[in-house]
């Protein structure tokens, strides 16, 4: 029993610590991944507190797409200064609830595939969608989609699924990019060598490094981290003719931030080498400007798909409902 | 008469205000979430769900799925239950009741891992199909995996409700079995069936409910889209879609289909296993036949492989990883600790709360004989079984926002939410005992004039101990694994253990995340069989 008392006065104390504080706090909401000690937040708070004379909160939840509902459920209401996770393919949606401000930065300088325009948006990495394969099971990947589509019976696909995951939303991009109205078409050719559609990354790859299938929906970069990490290169991305379809990862400040000037220098400083320096080898991603030392060699010597695919945000808003019924319909029943 | 005396001694009144507390903050709790949803989402028309084929095919789907796993795990259930009720004496018999208690308490990530690993079409029945030149890869992802999962969460716990039934025969029965001669298909229509299958309605209710709400398992195992259930919709609808209006809806749907299968009445749950019985002075007549035994055997190394085997495998899993490394991360005991205290603080909670109502309703029932109100009053405390836990958060979530920083107040409402979701578990292992002391102990006490203080110490204490101890053990262990609530409310700082093992999956840690499921299987066991033994104190022999 003392036991249990001490335990409940405890969890009081939790509850009651959490808000003191007395230089300014920036609240940045973002993906579960992006503070674990494997992943760039650490460094990035070190790194911003070290001369913004300001704290750094992370709020974390689940994934990017969790981002984006927390946002609406939260609307005026969001403690968070900065929301860094959403993809291209939310941003119009995100854009839409009228809980963001512009940037006003110049991002002119930056290193990607194509200019950025956005107001409101600021791009903080970026890959390309493919799928992984293990070479002990796969000699000779697929060249091209259609390779892929027309496969024998043993390329079996891990996918994530579009309601619930930015990758699985991406592939779902990617075939429509491809095929337009022929998608459903495409879906019902895959669909038998599909083992399952995940809820997220997480489980689809977990599943596919336990060998339930050769081949995982990740990033181009995703050998660089086991080339990196693990030493192997028993991990290929299978390079596709038609090209890749992309993911940007962008954050953006709120309208409701009480620091608006000190977001601001947090945006910039998330495209400077601060932040950059660490995402290759915390985020596996591309960094969106020149890193310091280059990019690490695994990187370096990955393949860079062309052409990059990617809808605009207010396409991939407008088609999004449609597309994801089409699926249902498609991989249903 | 009996009014006025009760009323003296201040009986009257005092012993309903807990209970109906207790409901009533339930009650609102849930009111207030459902309210938060409907409210965001400014309207509620049913036409949005039924009125859609797709999600008429996820109720059925879900309907359907709970009908099948239902039948499959009382079916194997009933022989195990049987043949452990019959061999009441071999060795590792309370082990393996241990080990049947694992799949309830473990956290279902966790455990669906490990059946993966055994059933995935890399899985160690796959692979062993290959080395003895099979050509056949299982695959488990869809409908099949689904009732594997939910045949290994659940053929346990109808086990473990069952055997007290064999163990409530009295032994004149088996005298006379054996004095008539009865064979074990007679012993079986005459004796065990009719007991038996007046059991049966309860806990395949309890199963039911458990199946059709289920969550992960569904997820990760269902394969895809032609395999979703309603709480599986309920979340595609949270997430992306933002649809809160259809999740409402599917929500009250959800209560509502249970509700009408609650309240019809065998649906309830029995009273969770009093413990593993005392050993019988006349054995079982049929006990010694060869073909009985070899029966008996068979069954129990059936159950021992299928719920055996997927533990095994994380535990194998697990100890290949980096353990050392995963162990010295400060991060894990952080995170650890955090688990604990947030469980410990659900469990109490929870503990409480059951206290509460059955103290009202052991009242309505023995000094009230007011069954009917004490009846409903039951099923709205395992109300809770039914509420989509996302459901409940995210309404509360956007209730409360306006008014206060959620997260700041983080810890508080895991615990509350995570307390009422154990609470109908609570409920449940307390109701027996505390009826057993109304119908054995109350007069006696009463008219040697034993009340206040000395009462709770003397005659309720003793008797109460042990479920206490088992509902705490079983409360802290379910809310230890959670990770509906917790993905909602959690911070940084209130990173609990599931959560962290996320984070790894999410960051290409695979290996450092079976080492953490080992962990988080480890604290869930010693926190449930140290709160077993510090409450319920030991054993009796």
């Amino acid at each position: 029993m003392r036991v249990l008392i001490a335990a409940l006065a405890a969890l009081l104390t939790i509850g009651g610590v959490t808000q003191a504080a007395d230089p300014p706090v920036l609240t940045v909401y973002t993906y579960n991944s992006f503070i674990s000690e494997w992943g760039p937040g650490p460094a990035v708070q070190k790194a911003f507190e070290a001369d913004c004379a300001c704290k750094l909160d992370y709020v974390a939840v689940e994934d990017g797409a969790a981002l984006l509902s927390r946002l609406l459920l939260e609307g005026k209401n969001t403690k968070a200064d900065i929301v860094l996770g959403l993809d291209t393919n939310l941003t119009a949606e995100a854009a839409a609830t009228g809980l963001f401000m512009n940037h006003d930065l110049d991002l002119s300088a930056l290193k990607l595939p194509m200019a950025w325009t956005d107001p409101v948006f600021v791009p903080f990495d970026y890959g390309y969608f493919a799928f992984v394969y293990d070479k002990e099971k796969i000699a000779a990947p697929p060249q091209s989609f259609e390779e892929l589509v027309n496969g024998p019976e043993d390329w079996r696909l891990l996918i994530e699924d579009p309601r619930s995951s930015t990758p699985g939303l991406g592939l779902l991009m990617w075939v429509r990019k491809l095929y337009g109205d022929r998608a459903p078409e495409i879906w019902q050719k895959l669909k038998p060598r599909i083992v399952t559609v995940s809820k997220g990354w997480s489980e689809a790859y977990g599943l596919f490094l336990n060998g339930e299938a050769p081949m995982v929906l990740s990033y181009t970069t995703s050998p660089a981290y086991h080339i990196i990490a693990e030493n192997t290169d028993r991990y290929g991305a299978a390079q596709f003719s038609e090209g890749h379809y992309m993911q940007v990862e962008v954050a953006a400040r709120t309208s409701t931030s009480a620091n608006p000037v000190l977001a601001e220098k947090f945006l910039a400083f998330m495209t400077g080498p601060g932040f950059q320096d660490v995402i290759p080898t915390t985020n596996w991603m591309y960094p969106v400007i020149e890193t310091s030392g280059g990019l690490p060699d695994a990187f370096a010597k990955l393949p860079v798909p062309q052409p990059a695919l990617l809808y605009t945000p207010e396409e991939a808003m407008a088609g999004r409902k449609a597309w994801i019924d089409e699926w249902l319909a498609a991989m249903g029943n | 008469m009996d009014r006025r005396v009760a009323g003296r001694d201040g009986q009257l009144i005092r012993p309903l205000l807990p209970g109906f507390a207790v409901l009533g903050a339930v009650g609102l709790l849930i009111a207030a979430a459902l309210s938060g949803m409907i409210g965001a989402a400014g309207a509620l028309d049913p036409g949005t769900v039924l009125g859609n084929p797709y999600y008429r095919g996820v109720i059925q789907f879900t309907l359907w799925q709970a009908a099948l796993s239902t039948l499959l795990s009382v079916a194997f259930a009933l022989p195990i239950a049987r043949a452990l009720a019959r061999r009441d004496d071999f060795p590792g018999r309370a082990l393996l009741l241990r080990l049947f208690m694992l799949p309830i308490v473990m956290p279902t990530l966790v455990a669906i891992l490990g059946i993966v690993a055994v059933y995935g079409r890399a899985g160690w029945l796959s692979e062993g199909i290959a080395a003895a030149g099979g050509n056949i890869r299982l695959n488990i992802y869809g409908l099949g995996g689904i009732l594997v999962g939910h045949v290994f969460f659940n053929l346990p716990l109808a086990v473990r409700l069952l055997l007290p039934v064999w163990e409530g025969i009295p032994e004149e029965y088996w005298r006379l079995a054996g004095q008539l001669g009865m064979g074990s298909r007679d012993i079986r229509r005459v004796i065990e069936w009719p007991l038996v299958s007046r059991a049966i309605p309860g806990v395949a209710g309890v199963i039911f409910m458990l199946c059709f709400t289920s969550f992960p398992v569904v997820l990760l195992l269902g394969g895809g889209p032609a395999a979703t259930t309603m709480e599986v919709a309920i979340f595609q609808s949270v997430r992306f879609d933002f649809d809160l209006e259809r999740a409402a809806v599917l929500a009250l749907l959800q209560i509502g289909i249970c509700g009408v299968l609650v309240g019809s009445g065998f649906m309830l749950m029995p009273p969770l296993p009093r413990g593993q019985g005392m050993r019988r002075a006349v054995p079982r007549p049929d006990a010694g036949a060869r073909s009985a035994r070899v029966t008996d055997c068979v069954w129990l190394v059936i159950g021992l492989l299928f719920v055996g085997l997927p533990i095994l495998a994380v535990l194998i899993h697990g100890f290949a990883g980096p353990v050392a490394r995963v162990m010295g991360e400060g991060s894990l005991w952080r995170a650890a600790g955090v688990s604990v205290l947030l469980a410990l603080g659900a469990s109490f909670l929870s503990l409480v709360l059951g206290v509460c109502l059955s103290v009202t309703l052991r009242h309505l029932r023995f000094r009230r004989y007011a069954h009917r109100r004490a009846a409903m009053m039951e099923a709205g405390g395992s109300l809770m079984l039914v509420v989509p836990p996302l459901a409940l958060g995210t309404g509360l979530y956007v209730l409360l926002s306006p008014y206060l920083n959620v997260l700041a107040w983080a810890p508080v409402f895991v615990v509350l939410l995570n307390a009422c979701l154990c609470l109908p578990y609570v409920l449940r292992s307390l109701e027996e005992p505390m009826q057993r002391i109304m119908e054995r102990h109350d007069r006696l006490a009463r008219s040697l004039g034993i009340a206040g203080f000395n009462r709770l110490r003397l005659v309720e204490w003793p008797v109460l101990r042990r479920p206490l101890g088992r509902a705490a053990a079983l409360s802290a262990a379910l809310a230890i694994g959670d990770l509906g609530v917790i993905a909602l409310f959690g911070t940084p700082e209130t990173a609990t253990l599931p959560l962290l093992l996320y984070q790894r999956l999410a960051a290409y840690q695979f290996a450092a995340a079976s080492v953490m499921a080992l962990v988080l299987l480890g604290l869930c066991l010693a926190m449930f069989v140290f709160l077993e033994r510090a409450i319920g104190g030991h054993a009796r022999a």
